[in-house]
Order: C-alpha cells, then sequence, then structure tokens
C-alpha cells in the first residue's frame, strides 16, 4: 500500500441549516486529554491494597470430560492465596436468555482449547502464572468439531442439548413474498457461492477486571465491558447474589469493536474469588487469551441468487448461509438473523427468501464483530451485483443506482427505513474517485471497485426481552453551577462520553467543562444497555436531550418568573440565560439555577429512550428493526502485480450518510478505524484453526494466537483516505446524527475483490483476498480456466419449513401465514401491546419535580 | 501479561566476567545458563517457556563489545551494536548498501532499537508450532525442537525444520562476512555461513561457552567493489519476519564480466541456503535476463519453504524464484519489472 499515506481532503457536505452551537465543532473530546496524558484508569491499571491476582488455568484439548482436576502442586506454592473450580459455580450465564450455556468454568466438559477449567489467585502475577502452570487436568477425550461440515456430519454427542438439530444450533428460513415467481420474472438469474473467513476485533487492551469485596456482603465488579448491565445480570446469576448486592463499574475501554458485550468467564471468577478469599482480585487477559475470549466475526460460506431484470432490478433474491459458530451461543442466534436481516435496505428486494444455519464447533465463541453478521452477506451481495453488472452491460454504480430502496419506507422483511442519503452517498465517490473517466480503463494491474452498505442505528429490541428504557439519563443541577450527568453508557475510545457531554451542553447553552459525567457505573448510573449495535449516539443522545430539555424547562420557568418575561423568549447560550429580545437582561447559568432551585427545591431530571416498535411481526422480525439506518459507499483502488498476485490499496474514497456529525473530528475517526479494519478483512485477518493427523493427536488449536502472527495491517499498510460525510439530518435520530461506528467497515471488503476483478480480472470469492489466491486466479485465467478463485460448493443444509410472511407489497400486516399465537407473545413485563401503551405514556409524562 | 520464570540475571562487564559465568553452563547448549544481548528474541522465548534457563548473562554491559572500526580488513562491528546503531554507521549506509538495507528491514523501530547484531546472527529458529506459548505447545503435545518427539511440519520427519529467522545472515554471508568467536580456551574467527547449521534445532555451530564478539565485512565486498541487493517478502511492510528473503552479491571485473556471484536465500530452510549454482552460472558470464532467469529457477529449487510460517508454502516456492530475479536484476543494474513489494525498503 502507499507507503505514506495522506488523508487528501475531508469532503463534508453541510446541507442541513447550522443553528447548533456545539454540535457539528470539533470540540476536544472530553475524556481526551486524560488519555493522552496516560491518567485514565484502565481495569488493568486500578490498584487495591490486598489485592490478589488471578489466572485462568485453561483446557488445553478440544472436546472433553474433566476425569480430575489435580490443584495440590499450585495450593503448595508460597503465595498462591486461593483457587476455584467450576463446581462452586455451578449456574450457567450468557449473553442471550436463548443460549445461556457457559459456566464461569467448565463444570465437567471443556469444549474447546482455551476454555476455563480453573483459577489460582496469588500475591503475583508471576506466581500466579506459575501456579496455574502446575494445576494438572485430567481429561476423558470426545469427538472434536472443526468446521460447519463436520458439524452437520456429527450429530452426535451433541455439543449442547439445546441445539435445534445435532450440532446445528441454530436454523432459520424466512420467507417474504413469492420468491419463485420472482425468479421467473427475471431475465437473468445469478448464483454465488461465496465464503467470509473468520477474523477477531483485536483490541489494542486486553480484557481485564478486578473484584473488590465490599460491606455486607456486598462485591464490586470493575471491568473492561462494552455491557456493564448485562455483566451485571450475569453475575446475579452465577453469584446468587441479588442484583442490588453486586455493583459493575466499565472501566474506560481500550477498544471494543464487540468482543467485550458479552459477559465473561474471569468476571464471574474474580468476583466470586474476591468474595471467597476477601481481597480485591484482579485478572489481565493475555493476547492469547483474548483470541480465546473471541466473540468475533462468524466464518460464514454464503449461497446468494438473485433474479434481475434487463434493465438491472432485482427481482427476487434467495440466500443462504451457513455460520461456524464456536462452542458456546453468545450473540450466535442474533448473528445467525443478522446474516440475513439487513441484506433489504440498500436496494429494493421484493421477494426475499433468507435460510440461516449457525454451527457449535469446537473453537472459541463467535458473535459480534463491528458490523455483526452483516458484513458476510454484504459482501457477498456486493461481489454479486458486481458481476451482475458485468453481465448486464450496466456501470455497476448505476445499476446501485437504478435499485435504490426509497426513503420512508418498508422493506420485504418489514423493516421501516427512515431517511436513506445512498444517492449522495455513491455519487460522491464516483465523483471523488474519477470513476466516470477511470473505471475499467486504468492499465492493466490498476482496478476500482466500488461497493455499499447500511447498517442499524441501534438495535430496535434489547438482548431480554422488556419494555422497560433502552438507555436513561439523569441530570442533577446544583447552585455551584456544574451540571451532573449520569448515565449507564460506556466509552469504549468511540467517544460516546463526549456525546453525552456535547448533547446536554448544546441544550443547556453551556460548555463542556461545566459538566461532570458519571457513566457506567450500575450503582450509580441509571441503566443504558451498552455500546453496541451502534446505539449509543442514538439512545443515549435522546435519553440526554429529554432529561436536558427537562432541565432547562424547569430553570426557564424560574427565569422567566424572576425576569417576569415569557419561558418561550428565553435563549440558553454562552453560559447564561437570557430573553431573546434583551440579551443583556439575562442571568449567568449558575445564578438560573439557583433561581429554580430557590423555587422548586433540590434539581433533577430524568430522560429515557425506547425505539419506536418495528412493524414486523413474524418470529425474527426482532433482529433487524432499528430507528432508521446509515448508508455508505466506497471505492477502492487497487495495484495488483499480476506475477506474484501480492497487491496494494492505493486510495480509499468513503462517503458516510451520517446525519449529522455530532463532531466531525470523531466521526471521522470512525470512518478512518473502520476503513482500516475492512482492509485488514478484505486483504489479510483470519481466525483460522489448526487440526493435527488425526491418527497422531487430537489437538485442534488456534493456529496463531499472537498479535504478531495473527495478521492485521499496521500503519505502513494504509491508503490515503478521503471521506465525505453526507449530513442530513434524520428527524428519528437526536440532533438528526445517525452512526457512524460501524456501517463505513461493510464496503470495504467488497469493493477490494472488485477492484483486483477491475484490475486483473481475477474473481476472489472470499476473504481474506490473499496474494495467493490471486495468483491462483491469474494462473487458471492463463490455462483459459475461469479466472475465479473461492468456494465452490455450499452443503445441503435442512433450514426447516420457511416461515411465510407476505410482504408490504402484498398487502401483508407484518405477520406470518398461519401464525395466530403469535398475539401472544409476552414477557415478564407485559405484551406488545402494554408495551405500546408505555411508550405512550412515557412520552406524554409530565415534569414531576416542579 | 506473561511472565518470565524465576532466573538469575547477570550483567558482567568485561567479557572475562562473562566468560566465567558461562563455564560449565553451555551457554547454546541444553544447558541452563544463557546469554542475552537485547532480548527480544530470548525474553519473549523464555516467557513462552521454550526456552529455558536458570541464568541469564547479559552482555550489554560490556564495553568492547559495542565498538565498530574500520581495520585493513574491513569494517569490524561488535556483537552488541544495536540494530539500529549498525543502520546509524555512516560506514555502513555508504558502503554496505544490501548489508543495511537488510538490517532496516529487521522489524521494527523498537525492536531495532533494543535487537543486536550479535543477537540477530544467533537468533532461534522459528516455527508456528514452537513459537507459541507453553499451554499452547501442551495442546500439541509439544514438538520435537522442544520437549516432543514428532515434528508436527513434517510427521515422518527425523529432523526439525524450524526456519532460519535472520535477516542480517543472509546478506552477510553474501558478502563474505567474517566472525570472530571467543571462549576461555582461546578465540577463533570463522566465516559466517560457516555457523549455520541445517538444522531447525541444532542450528548453530557454536561451542559450549564461546561468545560471539565481532563481525566483520569485509572491504572487498563494499560498494566500490561489489553489487549487493536484498529483497524481503513479508505480509507487512513492517515488525514481520522474512517468510523469504533474497540477498545478492556480485562482483563484475573490468569488462563487467561477473568474477564472483553469491545468492543466499532467508527463512527457507533452517539456515541460510546458499544458491550454489549461482557462481557456477554467472562466472566469467556478462549477466543478462536469462542467466538471471536460470538462476532464479535454481533458487526456487533450493528453496525448501514449509507450512511453519506465514503465507502456504507452494507461493513462496514461487516468489523465491521471482525474488531472486529481482534481487538480481537490481544488483545487475537490469530494470525490476514487477511493482516494489514489502520487502522493507525503508531505511532509516
Ligand atoms: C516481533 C518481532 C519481530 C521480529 N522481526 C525480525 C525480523 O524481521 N528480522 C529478523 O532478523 N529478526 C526479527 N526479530 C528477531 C530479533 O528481534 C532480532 O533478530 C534481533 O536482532 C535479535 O537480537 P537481540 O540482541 O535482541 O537478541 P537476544 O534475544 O538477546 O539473543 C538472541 C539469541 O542469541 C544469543 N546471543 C545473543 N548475543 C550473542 C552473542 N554475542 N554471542 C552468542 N550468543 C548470543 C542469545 O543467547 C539468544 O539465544 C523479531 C523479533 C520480534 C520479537
Ligand atoms: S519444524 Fe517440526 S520439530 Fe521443528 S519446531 Fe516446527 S514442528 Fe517442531
Amino acid at each position: 500500500m502507499a507507503a505514506n499515506p495522506k488523508v487528501e481532503a475531508v469532503g463534508r457536505d453541510l446541507r442541513s441549516g447550522e443553528e447548533y452551537r456545539l454540535i457539528g465543532t470539533a470540540f476536544r473530546r472530553v475524556d481526551g486529554r486524560a488519555k493522552v496524558t496516560g491518567r485514565t484508569q484502565f481495569a488493568d491499571d486500578l490498584d487495591f491494597p490486598r489485592m490478589a491476582y488471578v489466572k485462568l488455568v485453561r483446557s488445553t484439548v478440544p472436546h472433553a470430560r474433566i476425569r480430575n482436576i489435580d490443584l495440590s502442586a499450585a495450593l503448595a506454592m508460597d503465595g498462591v492465596l486461593g483457587t476455584l473450580v467450576g463446581a462452586e459455580l455451578p449456574d450457567k450465564f450468557g449473553i442471550l436468555p436463548v443460549s445461556e450455556d457457559e459456566h464461569a468454568l467448565a463444570v465437567d466438559t471443556v469444549r474447546f482449547v482455551g476454555d476455563p477449567v480453573a483459577a489460582v489467585a496469588a500475591v503475583s502475577e508471576d506466581i500466579a502464572h506459575e501456579a496455574a502452570l502446575a494445576v494438572k487436568v485430567e481429561y476423558e477425550l470426545l469427538p472434536s468439531i472443526s468446521s460447519f461440515d463436520e458439524a452437520l456430519r456429527t450429530p452426535e454427542p451433541q455439543m449442547h442439548d439445546y441445539a435445534d438439530d445435532g450440532n446445528i444450533h441454530k436454523k432459520v428460513s424466512l420467507k417474504f413474498g413469492d420468491v419463485e415467481e420472482g425468479f421467473e420474472e427475471a431475465d437473468m438469474i445469478l448464483e454465488d457461492t461465496c465464503y467470509f473467513e473468520g477474523n477477531t476485533h483485536l483490541a489494542m487492551e486486553q480484557h481485564s477486571a478486578v473484584g473488590v469485596p465490599e460491606d455486607a456482603g456486598r462485591v464490586t465488579v470493575y471491568s473492561s465491558t462494552q455491557t456493564p448491565h448485562y455483566v451485571h445480570r450475569a453475575l446475579t446469576k452465577v453469584l446468587g447474589l441479588p442484583a442490588s448486592r453486586i455493583r459493575v463499574v466499565a472501566c474506560s475501554n481500550g477498544g471494543g469493536f464487540g468482543g467485550k458485550s458479552d459477559p465473561f468467564n474471569h468476571e464471574m471468577v474474580v468476583a466470586k474469588l474476591a468474595l471467597k478469599l476477601g481481597r480485591p482480585c484482579k485478572v489481565t487477559l493475555t493476547r492469547e487469551e483474548v483470541f480465546y475470549c473471541h466473540r468475533g466475526r462468524h466464518p460464514v460460506l454464503m449461497h446468494l441468487k438473485t433474479g434481475f431484470k434487463e434493465d438491472g432490478s432485482i427481482t427476487s433474491q434467495h440466500l443462504r448461509t451457513a455460520l461456524d459458530g464456536g462452542a458456546f451461543g453468545s450473540y450466535g442466534v442474533a448473528s445467525t438473523y443478522y446474516t440475513g436481516a439487513l441484506q433489504t435496505t440498500t436496494y429494493r428486494i421484493p421477494n426475499y427468501w433468507f435460510e440461516g444455519a449457525r454451527a457449535f464447533t469446537n473453537k472459541p465463541p463467535c458473535g459480534p464483530k463491528r458490523g455483526h453478521g452483516t458484513p458476510q452477506p454484504r459482501f457477498a451481495f456486493e461481489v454479486h451485483l458486481d458481476k451482475a453488472a458485468h453481465h448486464l452491460g450496466i456501470d455497476p454504480a448505476e445499476l446501485r443506482l437504478r435499485n435504490l430502496q426509497p426513503p420512508d419506507s418498508v422493506t420485504a422483511n418489514w423493516l421501516r427505513i427512515g431517511l436513506i442519503e445512498l444517492r449522495e452517498c455513491i455519487e460522491a465517490v464516483v465523483r471523488g474517485s474519477g470513476w466516470k473517466e477511470r473505471y475499467g480503463k486504468l492499465p492493466e494491474g490498476r482496478g476500482l471497485g466500488l461497493a455499499c452498505g447500511a447498517y442499524l442505528c441501534g438495535a430496535g429490541l434489547p438482548i431480554y426481552w422488556n419494555h422497560m428504557p433502552q438507555s436513561g439519563v439523569q441530570i442533577k443541577l446544583d447552585r455551584s453551577g456544574c451540571v451532573a450527568v449520569f448515565c449507564g453508557e460506556t466509552e469504549i475510545g468511540q467517544g460516546s462520553d463526549s456525546v453525552l457531554a456535547a448533547i446536554v451542553a448544546e441544550v443547556l447553552g453551556i460548555e463542556l467543562e461545566d459538566i461532570r459525567l458519571c457513566v457506567g457505573d450500575t450503582d450509580l448510573t441509571p441503566v443504558d444497555l451498552g455500546s453496541y449495535s451502534s446505539r449509543v449516539t442514538m439512545m443515549v443522545g435522546h435519553a440526554a436531550m429529554q432529561a436536558a430539555e427537562r432541565a432547562r424547562d424547569i430553570i426557564a420557568r424560574a427565569v422567566a418568573a424572576q425576569l417576569r418575561v415569557s419561558e418561550t423568549e428565553l435563549v440558553f447560550a454562552d453560559r447564561r440565560v437570557f430573553p431573546a429580545g434583551d440579551p443583556d437582561d439575562g442571568l449567568d447559568f449558575s445564578a438560573a439555577v439557583v433561581a429554580a432551585e430557590a423555587r422548586y427545591g433540590t434539581l433533577g431530571t430524568t430522560g429515557s429512550y425506547i425505539p419506536p416498535r418495528a412493524p414486523g411481526r413474524y418470529r425474527g422480525a426482532g433482529v433487524g428493526p432499528s430507528p432508521t439506518y446509515s448508508y455508505s459507499a466506497a471505492v477502492v483502488e487497487v495495484e495488483v502485480d499480476p506475477q506474484t498476485g501480492v497487491y496494494d490499496c492505493r486510495h480509499v474514497w468513503m462517503a458516510h450518510d451520517i446525519g449529522q456529525a455530532i463532531n466531525p473530528v470523531l466521526a471521522l475517526g470512525q470512518i478512518e478505524g473502520s476503513i482500516y479494519m475492512g482492509l485488514g478483512e478484505a486483504m489479510m485477518e483470519e481466525q483460522v484453526f489448526r487440526r493435527l493427523p488425526k491418527k497422531l493427536s487430537a489437538a485442534l488449536v488456534h493456529k496463531m494466537p499472537s498479535l504478531l502472527e495473527y495478521k492485521s495491517p499496521g500503519f505502513h499498510d494504509m491508503p490515503g483516505i478521503t471521506s465525505y460525510m453526507i449530513e442530513s439530518r434524520d428527524e428519528r435520530a437526536p440532533m438528526g446524527a445517525k452512526e457512524v461506528g460501524q456501517g463505513p467497515l461493510l464496503p470495504i471488503m467488497p469493493a477490494v475483490v472488485n477492484a483486483i476483478f477491475d484490475a486483473v480480472g481475477v474473481r476472489v470469492d472470499q476473504v481474506p483476498a490473499t496474494p495467493e489466491l490471486i495468483l491462483k486466479g491469474l494462473e487458471a485465467k492463463a490455462r483459459g480456466r475461469p479466472a475465479r478463485v473461492g468456494p465452490t460448493r455450499f452443503p445441503r443444509v435442512d433450514y426447516g419449513t420457511p416461515v411465510e410472511v407476505p410482504t408490504p407489497e402484498q398487502g401483508g400486516d407484518g405477520r406470518a401465514r398461519h401464525d395466530p399465537k403469535h398475539r401472544g407473545l409476552r414477557s415478564a413485563s407485559g405484551t406488545m401491546k402494554d408495551r405500546d401503551e408505555a411508550l405512550k405514556e412515557r412520552r406524554s409524562a409530565t415534569l414531576t419535580t416542579a | 501479561m506473561l511472565r518470565l520464570p524465576p532466573l538469575e540475571f547477570r550483567a558482567p562487564t568485561s567479557l572475562d566476567e562473562a566468560l566465567a559465568s558461562l563455564e560449565g553452563g553451555g551457554a547454546n547448549g541444553a544447558g541452563r545458563v544463557r546469554l542475552v544481548a537485547g532480548g527480544t528474541d530470548l525474553w519473549p522465548n523464555m516467557k513462552r517457556r521454550h526456552q529455558q534457563a536458570g541464568t541469564v548473562v547479559s552482555l550489554m554491559s560490556i564495553d568492547e563489545l559495542r565498538r565498530i572500526e574500520q581495520t585493513a580488513r574491513g569494517l569490524t562491528i561488535g556483537s552488541t551494536v544495536t540494530l539500529t546503531g549498525v543502520l546509524r554507521n555512516p560506514a555502513v549506509r555508504d558502503r554496505y548498501p544490501g548489508f543495511a538495507r537488510a538490517v532496516a528491514a529487521i522489524s521494527s523501530p523498537p525492536l531495532r532499537n533494543m535487537g543486536t547484531l550479535g543477537g540477530n546472527l544467533c537468533v532461534d529458529t522459528r516455527c508456528t508450532y514452537y513459537n507459541q506459548t507453553e499451554e499452547w505447545r501442551r495442546s500439541i503435545d509439544y514438538c520435537m525442537k522442544e520437549q516432543g518427539t514428532i515434528c508436527w511440519v513434517a510427521t515422518n520427519s527425523p529432523r526439525c525444520w524450524a526456519h532460519s529467522a535472520s535477516d542480517a545472515a543472509p546478506m552477510l554471508c553474501a558478502l563474505g562476512a567474517r566472525l570472530k568467536l571467543v571462549s576461555s580456551a582461546g578465540e577463533r574467527e570463522i566465516p559466517l555461513a560457516d555457523l549455520y547449521r541445517d538444522d531447525g534445532i541444532d542450528y548453530l555451530g557454536m561451542r559450549p561457552g564461546e561468545i560471539l564478539t565481532e563481525v566483520t565485512v569485509p572491504n572487498d565486498a563494499d560498494s566500490e567493489h561489489c553489487r549487493s541487493a536484498f529483497w524481503k517478502l513479508r505480509r507487512r511492510g513492517s515488525i514481520d519476519f522474512s517468510v523469504l528473503s533474497v540477498a545478492v552479491a556480485l562482483w563484475m571485473d573490468k569488462h563487467n564480466a561477473v568474477s564472483r556471484a553469491a545468492v543466499y536465500l532467508g527463512a527457507v530452510g533452517s539456515s541460510p541456503v546458499a544458491v550454489d549454482t549461482a557462481e557456477e552460472l554467472l562466472v566469467g558470464k556478462t549477466i543478462d535476463e536469462d542467466l538471471i532467469a536460470a538462476v532464479a529457477r535454481q533458487a526456487r529449487k533450493d528453496a525448501t519453504p514449509m507450512s511453519n510460517t506465514d503465507f502456504v508454502p507452494a507461493w513462496r516456492g514461487k516468489m523465491a524464484e521471482h525474488y531472486t530475479h529481482a534481487a538480481l536484476c537490481e544488483a545487475a543494474g537490469l530494470p525490476v519489472r514487477r511493482q516494489a513489494p514489502k520487502h522493507g525498503l525503508t531505511v532509516v
């Protein structure tokens, strides 16, 4: 790639008005100074008196019954304080209520190399390490499964008894509209088999957690987690303590990317050991252990069949996916649905059939990584479209423009689409890259590729079904003029603290320095579900706006009374509250708070958010809905050496439909970070495993659990980037701001392989697209064979009887055919109807403070 | 994080003291006393427990090992001169550009600031079944190189195929560098190429108790007399070990015919691999495309890429031919036709 990458230009298209003061400016992030000066306390920086160091003993076999755990040698070592085994924590946990299949420490079975079996605590990390090596575990081996195909062939023994079918964890078949008829109408039917290799998050910070015993049998867990609320729930279950006796504090995360969104074994272990030993207990994972926690991108094999009319319009699509899930459920059920759910959000697909299945295998569990389940089918679709464009003789950009999903529409699978600026995105990168003049016309070895994507702005439903807010914010104001904001959100580097503070500051007309944040603490802050599914700006933003507006209203009432003006005349700006017509007549913000406190007593407001209900009513409709969606388009330029297959990405043009950038510099960081991560997945990253010859060994190990050998690009490898933020405020989002954390990743992988095709005429239908694959394609081409590399077969999977759902166009009501029982859907906190009512009430709730 | 086992650490200030510490320990045998210079290889290996030691003797406080001197025979570099120190030396940069490029291609700036030339020449052979933690290696029941019995790369093989990892080694072999090895019993000087053995376990022909003190790059290998080139294949533009390297040195006579030639391959054997026929094919001839192609074909045959590092072996084999071709073209002053890949062109 370009040796000295430079960001060439940043196009910002400010089409919407600029009435905000702080929002939309490049303000300094509120945690920036602490981070660059080393003052931020990450979990591993925490230190408590009498703290013990914990090390997990992990399985060295892929699948086995535990015969015996011999802790004697470890316990005999000087400095060892105690141990823990699975029998001491028999209750299972797991992020999804439908797949609570994990033990804090294996109880009788281990399911992959790296599965935790025991824990030791010692006075130093060195001793803990030696003691862990001294623990002897005897295993009775069970047959192991290394791939989706093997799982299909090996229904017994079952890795988990709750699986849908043998070792197939989950099967889904959803059919929207008349798929067969759609194919009959088509002038051309295209079929493709594509593969997306698994890869991992590679956050710089390794997971770390500290358990601290507190008075009265309470315990606090500090952790590098993206989801303190879900960790809290899991701890409640595993420790068998009431939730009120457990406190979870999310420390700043040194990156998460989805890898810290599950509750983890090590968090359960330090909590239990802290209670057992009566000492603070800390665990910090090694890089290798992080590879075992994983929850990264599922390896997915896909088969895509699409019908096109001569003019390029899509008549029907049938997508089949096969996910290699690893040893546990994790988010797998959601991941499986996500390999099909967002397929309909970019281009109009009138009839759509999605079939997905996830297998259990004896490898670290896969889960959500940036884009969660969506990058794989998006890759297949965008490559598929590139081929369709070639067959139909339509420019690939034009083909996409012709098929755009209209705004304010409902897709065939019942997703409600909000504002969609994909056209502007495509046009921006087409213009920027000189696509029209250069595509298909560059010299041999150079090429351009285009692709698009769409992503959620927050998952519509929470992980466990309930009707409570998905995000809450409390604001405390007092005579100091300081505004304290409490929220359960977690800063994972994406800038969520800054977004929260900026929204409150904007509404109250104060500065960021006037705000104190207290976040990610289950004792002190209202629940926010966590930093995942690009939900924070949307949901925390809405809650923060509501809480801040309520605070503003109270202050306005008091100030209006004092100044004898009308509330509606008052302006909050420059740390003052004043009548619009007579700015000199106002009060300083702190004086305004004093006025309100004197009049109404101690001041506090709350805000909360529940996403609107999505129109889908069929089983599975819960995955995919979002208040609105973000869109991206990218063009990638590559240079390929036809003799070796070695290639470089020379430049990336990326346009993102962001609604409104709360802070354009932070947003740019997310765009560039997504491009970086996408290039890693496109070019080299793979979480792959090694089986030794079966007659000599039962081993099934991670091939390279290290930062050196798991290849991910460095800055040398970054190309130049030109980013465009398409700003067009979406009324569904707070201040119009859509997500930017995940969407821009999606187009990169397909754009790279599409560019390789333009450069050397080789189709690489899988990622990572390595030089050896490209060379193989070139060699095939030279021998007159099809210049295509990638998977050639798709396994025969019985996905079960499809759930048939009439589309909106067919006059459907969002329900599946023959599904009368759906009306009865009920959770612990009520039916869907109750939820709608709750939502209505909350919207109209009046202030209680006054 | 990964932790070191308990050990005794010594930092002698003189060579004699260091030699005395080695006595009875067998520094490079299976003994428990080991030398360390920059530690960029030894410490990670000890943390992962595939190299063990009860005592580690550091050479970094011995001043006499840290000099670079021009002598009548050539440029003599002390074994604990850091790689950055080598690169900053004007004589190295001006007179031995191929060597400078090989050193600049080693790992990354922080590693080069710590790593030494001596450590680089003695660096342990590598294999993805071996450079793993204790726990990981337990999962495969270890391998022949350490504690186990089977070589997982070639299960019927009686030997270990771990690959040579040094980038300086093939280049300095091609340039005809010589080493000084000192022990309590005396000292000896050998050609660098004689240091290596084609065995992944017993890869160094050093005797117990010996310390490598200096490396001499001969004057007749400098840019006035010799044209050199170094190409490195790796996944990324920095940090990565070679999965293949090609070092070329060509000496021309007045008539522009080759008078001496050396081509060495790195990372495709347990030692630097000499492409012996290069000398046969080239000497006495004026270099041209056909000759280069013939040597490149030979290089592909001599390379033994195994499945123990990044990239698939078959492709690395093909690359041995392409890279040898490119390196020879570069050294001979012929145009290099292919896109410059990531072979570490950045010279600091
Ligand atoms: C991430 C990473 C990437 C790397 N990439 C590269 C690369 O691209 N190319 C490359 O060539 N290397 C690479 N290395 C290996 C290593 O950093 C270098 O080879 C470095 O030069 C080793 O020098 P050192 O002084 O740190 O060796 P040490 O670790 O101190 O020693 C290495 C070995 O040599 C022995 N030894 C050291 N000095 C002497 C002496 N004077 N006499 C006798 N024995 C001695 C030691 O006992 C030890 O066994 C990499 C290492 C890492 C960790
Ligand atoms: S080549 Fe074989 S014996 Fe040598 S380290 Fe690798 S697996 Fe072990």
